[in-house]
């Protein structure tokens, strides 16, 4: 029997058990990992465009059209998560 | 901005939410799927498939200010967010000219730096405004 997930503020996940599966082999070249960075202060925020909720209707956000004004952007665990 | 749909969070905008704020969530709640966004802001959590609590604060120009990355029990403060806008809005308007020392709010004293300020903050900020 597994254990209950912990109603934590992380997102509960799960995974594959048991015995591991052989991984089937590519012939294509395995992309190379990129080097996890993080963003600089002073430099520009990377561009980018997101389905979103906003009052009731679902939109398309770009950040570079808010150039202009001030924006705070917050990354938030999952819906419901408590905190 | 998190990894779950628009859909779900309309639900949580509707189902909750809005019973917080009245007239619901009032910016647009983005969808992140599978951390793409995340990861370019490098508060992506590989391993549990989530969004830490990244938070950036973005000037007119699209030049990244200041960010705070927090794990997920601990909230944030919001006053401190606003509290830095106004901050780095005074510095923007003063072209650079003007710097806000710690503890800095609205109303309280900048520096000027420049040839003359040097080894005097002692004589025009004290440690007590930091955290006044």
């Amino acid at each position: 029997m597994a254990d209950k997930p912990s109603a934590g503020c992380a997102r509960p996940t799960g995974g594959p058990v048991g015995e591991k599966v052989e991984e089937m082999e590519s012939f294509a070249p395995k992309p190379e990992k990129e080097e996890r960075k993080m963003i600089q202060v002073g430099k520009k925020a990377p561009d980018f465009v997101a389905p979103a909720y906003h009052k009731g209707e679902f939109t398309s956000e770009k950040l570079s059209d808010h150039l202009g004004k001030w924006v705070v952007l917050c990354f938030y665990p999952g819906d419901f998560t408590f905190v | 901005m998190s990894v779950d749909s628009m859909f779900v969070h309309k639900m949580w905008n509707d189902k909750e939410l809005s019973k917080m704020v009245e007239g619901g969530v009032p910016f647009p709640m983005l969808s992140d799927a599978g951390g793409k966004v995340g990861s370019v802001y490098g508060i992506y959590d590989e391993d549990a498939g989530v969004e830490t609590r990244g938070r950036f604060i973005i000037d007119p120009d699209g030049v990244v200010q200041g960010f705070e990355v927090l794990t997920p029990p601990v909230g944030r403060n919001v006053a401190e967010t606003l509290r830095q806008i106004q901050a780095f809005q005074l510095v923007r308007e003063s072209k650079g000219s003007e710097a806000t020392p710690s503890g800095w709010k609205p109303g309280k004293m900048t520096l000027k730096p420049g040839p003359d300020l040097v080894g005097k903050v002692w004589e025009v900020w004290k440690t007590d405004m930091a955290s006044d």
